[in-house]
């Protein structure tokens, strides 16, 4: 199956430019699809206007009182130290999306090109690397998360490092397989026939014909890493104060649970509204890319 | 020989032999991260007044003075009977975690006593109403709760069960001296929150692994001879879809073990995932290694057994020609 789909799936597109195949692919997708590109574009346009939109500063005190009811100054309230929660949560979506992207892109870099590699030069090479994710996923992820954040401690570099790093295992795997079908095709043989480097095949022949699945696993990858960082903030070893993060939002206001306050779940079901809509994007894309087949 | 006489017994040893390996391997890992250890390290555990004298004492404490092959046999024959040297309050290990792995062990056996049969269940149902309003509401319910992070799925139940209606109390801080049922009243809550989480995949994958099987020759054999629909499903699907299924559950109990540390931080559950992250703040490095080993054997000895349900469960396996 996925090898006709692989070959299909190349630049060989109609003659359409790229926003018009766009909206070409958003009239046909499904309404779970659409809502769930809604739901992200919102979060990235908080994410990315927060300072705009934010009414005050992401560390500002701006009442005496802590966890101030809801009122019309602090819509949301205000948290244990007496910052708007409505700005923090703002904020927070920078910091959450911000960190968990650029860690998910870290890992993919990562994972991709060592997986294409196990798969292009294939012996010692690929038996390697290979072993070596084995024995790295025989631990739970947030297993050796915590471990090697006891060791290195949490800052937000070891974070993404750390959680780059023990997912790009999960992405080498998914990169080395589809990299696989490929090496075995004629038109890769073929260039390799021609006498092309390693690197021209690599970026000409087999990337572009793995891209595609690589792209849909990104939104589930992503969704992955957020909710590791949420949980590992959420437990006071992510992301430190004073920095806006969702998980430790939910950790610092949780006592308001006990008399009945529903404000620290507004973070905690922005995480899972976040994740809900990316999940419903990504499969979209999965069924896309593993249906191409069946369309053309 | 054994093997020709057994083929069954041949692979049972054989991936036995297999599970020790990956044990020795994640063994070997857990503790060389921890000789990665940043230079710094001592003088950030000990604070800034830390002498030369007192981080020498610190590092000979944990044998960093010691050659690396044997740090790590002395660490593992320890480990092999429970002893993980000290941790950096000077308690031994075992000490702190030795209740408290038992705390875990008892919340994780009681949710999946309640959750695997009635995710078996649920699948079974599922696949046999395949499409039907059941399966999709039931198949939309677990997606959702897939995506759903366990903090939110665990204060949501505070929220409700024990804030608004008073069923069950908020903390779970559950001792020795409390009797059976008073206990179990305290666990309510964490092992509601770990079933929701857990059921959602293993439903689901119990429901993928049926509806692969049913695409099978046989069980189209089995419809043209008029037999029900539930009895296909019970006597032909179900048990070929033992293996997969049964690697799905331990899988997701292995997830349990490790979906554990949230809920327990939640509830304030004495188990030893909240250890774990309590060494973690306070970067105790031999408690959380000794953590991380009891999670990770914990994780292969699961996926060892899903390997030898599968294999036991196997006809073709068990009538060799």
């Amino acid at each position: 199956m996925s090898e006709s789909s692989l070959s299909a799936s190349p630049a060989s597109a109609p003659d359409r430019n790229m926003v018009q195949q766009i909206i070409h692919a958003l009239r046909q997708a499904p309404v779970t699809a659409l809502t769930g590109l809604v739901i992200v574009g919102i979060y990235v346009v908080a994410a990315v206007f927060a300072p705009w939109i934010a009414p005050y500063g992401e560390y500002e005190v701006v009442s005496d009182i802590p966890f101030a009811p809801w009122s019309e100054a602090n819509l949301l309230g205000t948290d244990q130290l007496g910052r708007d929660f409505l700005t923090r949560i703002i904020y927070g979506a920078r910091n959450s999306i911000g960190i968990a992207f650029v860690t998910t892109l870290l890992a993919f870099a990562i994972g991709g090109f060592f997986g294409i590699m196990a798969a292009a030069l294939r012996g010692w090479v690929d038996q390697v690397f290979s072993r070596l994710v084995d024995a790295v996923m025989s631990i739970p992820d947030l297993i050796f998360t915590l471990l090697l954040l006891a060791i290195f401690g949490s800052s937000v570099l070891n974070l993404i490092l750390i959680i780059a790093v023990l997912d790009s295992t999960r992405i080498f795997r998914i990169s080395r397989a589809s990299a696989m079908n490929v090496v075995t095709l004629d038109y890769v043989e073929a260039s390799t026939a021609r006498g092309e480097g390693l690197y021209w095949r690599i970026v000409h022949e087999i990337l572009p014909n793995i891209l595609p699945i690589l792209i849909s696993e990104f939104g589930m990858r992503f969704c992955f890493v957020f909710l590791v960082i949420a949980a590992l903030s959420f437990l006071g070893v992510g992301l430190q104060p004073p920095m806006a993060e969702w998980g430790s939002m939910v950790r610092d206001n949780a006592v308001l649970i006990n008399s009945g306050d529903i404000t620290p779940l507004i973070p905690a079901s922005a995480i899972a509204l976040l994740t809900v809509g990316v999940n419903f994007v990504a499969d979209w894309l999965l069924s896309k890319s593993s249906g191409l087949s069946n369309e053309e | 020989m054994v093997s020709n006489s057994h083929p069954i017994l041949g692979m049972i040893l054989q991936r036995l032999a297999l599970g020790l390996l990956s044990l020795l391997i994640v063994s070997i890992v857990i503790f060389t991260a921890v000789s990665m250890l940043p230079g710094d390290f001592a003088s950030a555990v000990l604070g800034r007044s830390a002498t030369p004298e007192t981080v020498a004492a610190f590092q000979q404490n944990l044998g960093l003075d010691q050659p690396w092959p044997r740090r790590y046999f002395q660490w593992l024959a320890g480990a092999l009977i429970g002893d993980f040297g000290n941790s950096f309050s000077n308690r031994p290990v075992s000490a702190v975690i030795g209740s408290r792995l038992f705390n875990t062990l008892k919340l994780a056996a009681l949710t999946a006593m309640i959750a695997v049969p009635i995710a078996v269940f649920l699948g079974t149902i599922c696949a046999r109403y395949r499409n039907k309003p059941i399966d999709r509401f039931l198949s939309a319910i677990t997606l959702a709760s897939i995506s759903l992070p366990e903090f939110f799925i665990a204060y949501v139940l505070m929220l409700f069960l024990a804030t608004k209606l008073h069923i069950f109390p908020t903390l779970s801080s559950i001792r020795g001296s409390m009797d059976m049922l008073e206990q179990l009243h305290r666990m309510a809550l964490p092992v509601l929150t770990l079933m929701f989480v857990t059921l959602a995949h293993m439903m689901r994958n119990t429901r993928a692994a049926l509806i692969g099987i049913m695409s099978h020759p046989y069980i189209e054999m089995a419809r043209l001879k008029g037999e029900p629909e539930m009895r296909i499903i019970l006597r032909h699907a179900l048990p070929n879809a033992i293996g997969p299924i049964a690697s799905v559950i331990a899988i997701n109990l292995a997830y349990l073990i490790a979906g554990v540390v949230v809920v327990e931080v939640v509830f304030v559950y004495p188990g030893i995932g909240q250890t774990m992250v309590d060494a973690v703040r306070n970067r105790d490095v031999p408690v959380v290694q000794a953590c991380a080993l009891i999670f990770a054997a914990n994780y292969i000895i699961l996926n060892l057994v899903a390997d030898l349900v599968s294999i036991v469960s196997n006809p073709r396996l068990l009538h060799p020609r």
